[in-house]
């Protein structure tokens, strides 16, 4: 069945390369089909409320910085071009290019969660967080807000205002917000890692014009993420 | 090796031109989408976006990630998760905008009003 | 390849535990998922043994209305995650099915082993879950209370997390190795029926599981840091929850029972000797209960709180599972119509599934209706039902397929006479103890309490001495397996005469499964497969015997 020459590329239990290398890219789409449904539950909670509170949805989205989204979409598109130079740079043998590709994906990545931590972090000072939350303004009782927020807090005057069951429903929304942006900012951070080890395994020797599926899969992967970012900005951010 | 009729997706290799031609593409539906969220649409605001953003997934996934290239099997794989995802969300969006109106008004305020008349 | 002598083989070829914790041989973490079965099915048994002997009588007998919350749960947590799911895609499906497709292993060997670690860091949460604290909350974890009680909720949540991604690889791992595994020769249509509802069961289980993942880590996320998306006081939904949550479970009952029928598929051909009867209609029936699976499961939030539209169309959908299904079983029955039926335990049990899934299933249509549904809803009628589809048909099936591939896993031949006598008790105990209950559920008996009104003393008692059949039942069907491994004959490499490739290597098989390439042919043709007396099983006939024109033109070529 198998040739008898030994090829260390090559698993036992496959016949040729071909037949790897199709194996493993077709078992990658399925990981991503099942990427793709795992965050199908979070856009299905996003779609029940916004449809059910579209003046809440607009009103939170205010909260979130539309230019710190667009910059965070370039800087991962620029990393997927990257990510798919890499692959091109494999398959022509480029090794070193490969790695500065890869070096820059990595960069790229932790320059997206740099703003994104920005970005929470000046959610959290200013208190827009989900109701339950110790510093959320969003609170059921607004007496239980703190007081650091309270004096801080930009937007503490008129939140104070709304209707209670308005303020839940934005308290709703951030929850939405951060468990998306949350769950997608662990991918980017296992992205990273996946690249790095990618980095290693390429400066080790490990692929060639021939062999190169890690490479390939490593960039599916990542372009995955980005194709999620790509809906999530204008979901949560361009909401006018 | 059972699906093998055409080409393995292994050994094509894409231009430069066209990765970086991929890339000015995708800034630019950026930049778009960013303005027409900024306008208003009259409704068409979440149409207009996810229009976008599903023309900047397709290219990304049809060249970024080879599907063009690819054995067609594995588009069909994506194509069936974005139906499922698809179903999934009907349903739900679907029964959830339909008892909204019984729930509605059952706000706790409200439920401790009536309790104490 | 037919000789006895095979003394190396995947079981003897390395020794220790290393060997076996860290191999990457498709067949040692298939037995492994199989003992993990076991012994999980040993747990979750007594649990139920437990239960039923509390509600021998009304009021207190054994335990305590909290321990009865705990027990109940954590039956159905670990018959559910533990046993039945894996059971016959993991246990089975490891060990048969790259032998059926003649390759050397699955498509990705070390996310296989992954995926048995993953189980058992699952297995291990759970009963850390168990042991800080308990869980109350029912299997389905429902929120508000789940978000609320103050049992371990989120330690057997990450647990459940855990063993569902490993649910996920494993369903990756088939659905690779089907599309890129087969031999040459063998079509899609050559398959084996266990193959086609393999990769019907791996198609639910990679598109399914997910949103178990994330409705999980919700609740761990409303738990831990209370973020209120499935919190009505804070605006959430509950109803969310569980259409989030049904949306995976509701597949997995045929995560449960798809596999179950590919089993029976290779049971019946096999024990009757004869071609399997409407090969296709049972192929496309697995692949189309799987698609089915995925739009009904609003049948489940009939009473929740769903509305009255889309329960209306979940109702409708439901009933067209009854579709597939039938077909299955009006194939398998054609499959014994003037065949030449041996009752091995294997096919004993494979009959009684047809009585055990026949009353489950048809009782399934009487909850699919709406109205009749808002009566039997959260009654024994429902418990009763599904304890009829996934212990009845799914567990029975697993055990049936145990018996069947028993000498291909360790090369030894079981006591039949042993195994058909106590597989029939525990289908008589089966019926003893679920049959009454379809009655308690109509006169309305609620399920989940630990209590119950005196009207229902008898029934209840019937279904416990039932319960006590079983499970004497269970323990000697084990008793009987594990003895075979000391006292059993020596078994041939094909001693049933099936006529699937995994019978033509060796049993049990060499560390590589196939020491030439098997000829791939017919699945179920068992003409040219014929009984040999000096072998003790099965061998296939020499083509120069069968026809000897073939041979005259050889020999003349020659």
């Amino acid at each position: 069945m198998s040739s008898d020459h030994h090829d260390s590329k090559l698993a036992h239990h496959f016949d040729d390369l071909e037949q790897q290398f199709d194996a493993n890219k077709f078992g990658m789409w399925v990981f991503l089909l099942t990427e793709i449904l795992f965050f199908s539950g979070l856009f299905v909670a996003y779609a029940t409320y916004r449809s059910n509170h579209p003046d809440v949805f607009q009103y939170a989205s205010q909260f979130l910085d539309t230019n710190l989204g667009a910059v965070n979409t370039a800087v991962l598109l620029l990393s997927s071009f990257t990510a798919a130079w890499a692959v091109r740079a494999v398959q022509l043998g480029q090794k070193n290019l490969v790695t500065t590709l890869l070096g820059i994906t990595v960069l790229c990545a932790c320059g997206f969660m740099a703003i994104k931590y920005m970005e929470y972090s000046h959610k959290y000072h200013e208190g827009l967080l989900w109701g339950n939350a110790e510093h959320s303004i969003f609170k059921e009782n607004t007496a239980d807000v703190a007081s650091s927020v309270r004096e801080h807090g930009h937007h503490w005057g008129d939140v104070k205002d709304l209707d209670p069951e308005f303020r839940r429903q934005t308290g709703i929304f951030f929850g939405i917000y951060f468990c998306l942006t949350g769950l997608h900012g662990i991918h980017v951070l296992l992205g990273i890692i996946l690249m790095l080890w990618l980095m290693r395994r390429n400066m080790r020797g490990d692929f060639s014009p021939e062999k190169y599926d890690a490479v390939d899969c490593g960039a599916l992967y990542w372009h995955l993420v980005d194709l999620i970012w790509i809906f999530l900005f204008p979901l949560l951010y361009l909401i006018s | 090796m059972s699906d093998s009729h055409d080409h393995s997706s292994a050994g094509h290799v894409l231009s430069l031109k066209m990765l970086a031609g991929t890339f000015v593409a995708l800034l630019l539906l950026t930049a778009l989408t960013v303005a027409t969220g900024k306008m208003d649409l009259h409704g068409f605001d979440l149409g207009v976006a996810m229009i976008i953003a599903t023309i900047k997934a397709t290219i990304v996934a049809l060249i970024f990630m080879h599907l063009k290239w690819d054995r067609p099997f594995n588009g069909y794989i994506f194509l069936v998760a974005i139906l499922f995802v698809g179903m999934f969300l009907a349903y739900v969006v679907v029964d959830t905008n339909t008892y909204q109106n019984d729930i509605k008004g059952w706000t706790k305020e409200n439920i401790s009003n009536s309790t104490a008349e | 390849m037919n000789t006895h002598a095979s003394s190396v083989n995947y079981l003897n070829h390395e020794t220790g535990f290393k060997s076996w914790f860290m191999t990457l041989d498709h067949k040692r973490l298939g037995l492994m998922y199989m003992w993990s079965t076991f012994a999980a099915m040993l747990l979750g048994g007594s649990f139920a043994l437990l239960l039923r002997f509390e509600l021998f009588s009304p009021g207190k007998d054994l335990v305590s209305k909290d321990v009865y919350n705990h027990l109940f749960t954590l039956h159905g947590a670990v018959m559910i995650f533990l046993v039945i799911i894996p059971s016959i895609p993991a246990a089975l499906g490891n060990f048969v099915l790259p032998l059926m497709l003649g390759a050397k292993d699955v498509a990705f060997p070390k996310i296989n082993r992954l995926s048995y670690h993953l189980y058992l860091i699952g297995a291990v949460l759970l009963v850390l879950a168990i042991l800080t604290g308990g869980l109350d909350t029912g299997w389905t974890f429902y929120t508000p209370y789940s978000t609320s009680t103050d049992t371990s909720v989120v330690i057997a949540v990450f647990g459940a997390f855990v063993i569902g991604f490993s649910s996920i690889f494993t369903g990756l791992n088939f659905i690779a190795t089907i599309h890129k595994m087969r031999p040459p020769g063998m079509t899609w249509f050559k398959m084996p029926l266990l193959c086609w509802a393999l990769y019907a069961t791996s198609v639910i289980q990679i598109l399914a599981t997910p949103v178990l993942g994330i409705a999980l880590l919700l609740i761990a996320a409303e738990r831990i840091m209370g973020v209120g998306i499935f919190d009505p006081a804070l605006g959430g939904d509950p109803v969310l929850f569980q259409h989030l949550f049904w949306f995976y479970s509701h597949p997995a009952v045929y995560v449960m029972i798809l596999p179950a029928m590919g089993v029976l598929s290779e049971l019946f051909s096999t024990y009757s000797r004869k071609h399997i009867f409407g090969y296709s209609f049972i192929a496309y029936s697995s692949i189309a209960i799987a698609i089915v699976s995925f739009i009904v499961w609003g049948h489940h939030l009939y009473v929740s709180g769903q509305s009255a539209l889309v329960s209306i169309i979940f109702s409708a959908l439901t009933y067209t599972v009854a579709i597939p299904s039938a077909i299955k079983v009006f194939n398998w029955v054609a499959t014994m119509y003037k065949g030449s039926i041996s009752f091995t335990t294997g096919m004993v049990s494979a009959m009684s599934v047809i009585w055990l899934f026949g009353i489950g299933g048809l009782t399934g249509l009487w909850m699919a209706n709406l109205s009749t549904d808002m009566h039997l809803h959260d009654t024994y009628f429902v418990v009763s039902h599904f304890h009829f589809v996934m212990v009845g048909s799914a567990l029975f099936s697993y055990l049936g397929g145990v018996h069947h591939w028993w000498p291909k896993m360790f090369g030894v031949m079981y006591d039949e006479a042993k195994g058909r006598f106590w597989t029939i008790v525990s289908f008589l105990g089966f019926n003893l103890t679920f049959l009454p209950q379809f009655l308690m559920g109509t006169r309305g008996m609620p399920r989940r309490y630990f209590d119950y009104h005196p009207q229902y003393e008898y029934l209840n008692k019937i279904s416990t001495i039932g319960a006590a059949m079983i499970g004497l039942a269970v323990f000697m069907i084990f008793w009987n397996l594990w003895r075979s491994l000391k006292t059993g004959k020596k078994a041939s490499p094909n001693p049933w005469g099936a006529a699937t490739l995994e019978w033509q290597c060796a049993s049990p098989p060499t560390p590589h499964n196939f020491d030439e390439a098997p000829a791939v042919g017919d699945p179920y043709d068992m003409s040219l497969i014929q009984f040999k007396s000096d072998e003790e099983g099965y061998l296939p006939i020499n083509p120069c015997e069968h026809d000897p024109l073939i041979c005259k033109v050889e020999s003349t070529e020659a």
